[in-house]
């Protein structure tokens, strides 16, 4: 750890607390990064580049996927090591959590949607 | 009743060291605050689960296309994303015991989180000015309360930054401070990354919708 050189706290003892920190370089290149990953997408949408609106929707998708582990990296240093492994842990289970609400959600509404609304005002809709 | 009651051998009762050995104050304090922004990061997942399901019904009223302006959220991504890279400076600072040094830039970060928090205000009054308020159809109830909360806690975490400013100039980088400012840096960082879900979701998507 690069933490080790550093000079002791105003009291006196300064202990490992078993997270990284990060360094200039890496802070520098996590911002380089979710800068370049978050215009982007906003170049894709405001110039309408690509034909698809369903490709450019899947494409910015992918771009914010990438741009969250960019900041969990650099900014949020998460590693498998840290806190003997228990922050990954409960980063992975909320991820479970997170995806069975999020998709489990959007999929019963949208069954329930097509299922139960007139026709008429289905046809609205479009 | 002095039969074998007792499964030791030697008949003296079996004691177990309930703590084993202290620790030092503070040591456990990261992990429970990350705890604590996964409960959080679920809050947020079902505020984002709810637009997702609610984003579309717009009631008649005015759609995404019609009220959001890009450019300013564009700005208002960069003020976030600025905010994050000097918090993570002034981290630097800290961890080379520059006082000074760290609290300007926490002052820097205040600023630019302060600068998000008014164009997330103008763009809302804006919004209502134009009678697209909270109760004009499921949309803009879902936006409002996903972005809201999302403001809310932007807005928690500077009077949080302002408040450990105080401390570190009372008392200096202190254990006890440099451990409080680390939670607010995984706080700060967190909330740039449900961000990232916002502009993506509810700006970049709802523009292309």
């Amino acid at each position: 750890m690069s933490t080790d050189t550093h000079t002791a706290g105003a009291n006196g003892h300064h202990h490992d607390d078993g997270h990284a920190h990060g360094s200039f370089s890496t802070y520098m290149l996590g911002f380089v990064l979710s800068v370049v990953l978050t215009a982007i997408p906003f170049w894709l949408v405001m110039s309408g580049a690509l034909p698809s609106k369903q490709v450019t929707a899947l494409v910015i998708m992918a771009f914010a996927v990438v741009q969250i582990v960019v900041h969990m990296i650099y900014f949020l240093h998460m590693n498998t090591t840290s806190e003997n492994g228990w922050s990954m842990m409960a980063l992975i289970f909320t991820i479970v959590m997170v995806v069975i609400a999020l998709s489990g959600s959007l999929w019963v509404m949208s069954h329930l949607n097509s299922n139960m609304m007139p026709m008429h005002e289905m046809t609205g809709m479009k | 009743m002095t039969v074998a009651v007792n499964p030791s051998q030697t008949g003296e009762p079996v004691f177990y060291l309930a703590d084993e050995h202290p620790h030092p104050e503070g040591w456990s304090t990261s992990l429970g605050f990350w705890i604590y922004l996964m409960s959080d990061c679920l809050i947020f997942a079902i505020l984002f689960a709810t637009f997702g399901v609610l984003g579309g019904n717009y009631a008649a009223g005015p759609a995404p296309k019609d009220l959001f302006d890009l450019n300013l959220v564009a700005v208002n991504t960069s003020m976030l994303l600025l905010s994050s890279i000097t918090y993570g400076f002034a981290m630097l600072t800290m961890q080379q015991n520059k006082v000074a040094q760290t609290q300007v830039w926490l002052a820097i970060t205040g600023l630019f989180g302060l600068a998000f928090i008014g164009i997330e205000l103008t763009e809302f009054a804006h919004m209502i000015h134009e009678g697209a308020t909270p109760q004009r159809s499921a949309f803009l109830s879902a936006f409002f309360t996903l972005v809201g909360t999302h403001g809310l806690h932007v807005s928690c975490g500077l009077i949080w930054l302002v408040t450990l400013m105080v401390q570190v100039g009372k008392f200096g980088l202190i254990e006890a401070n440099r451990r409080r400012l680390m939670c607010l840096s995984m706080f700060w960082h967190f909330l740039d990354v449900v961000w990232i879900g916002v502009f993506t979701f509810v700006y970049l998507l709802g523009v292309l919708r």
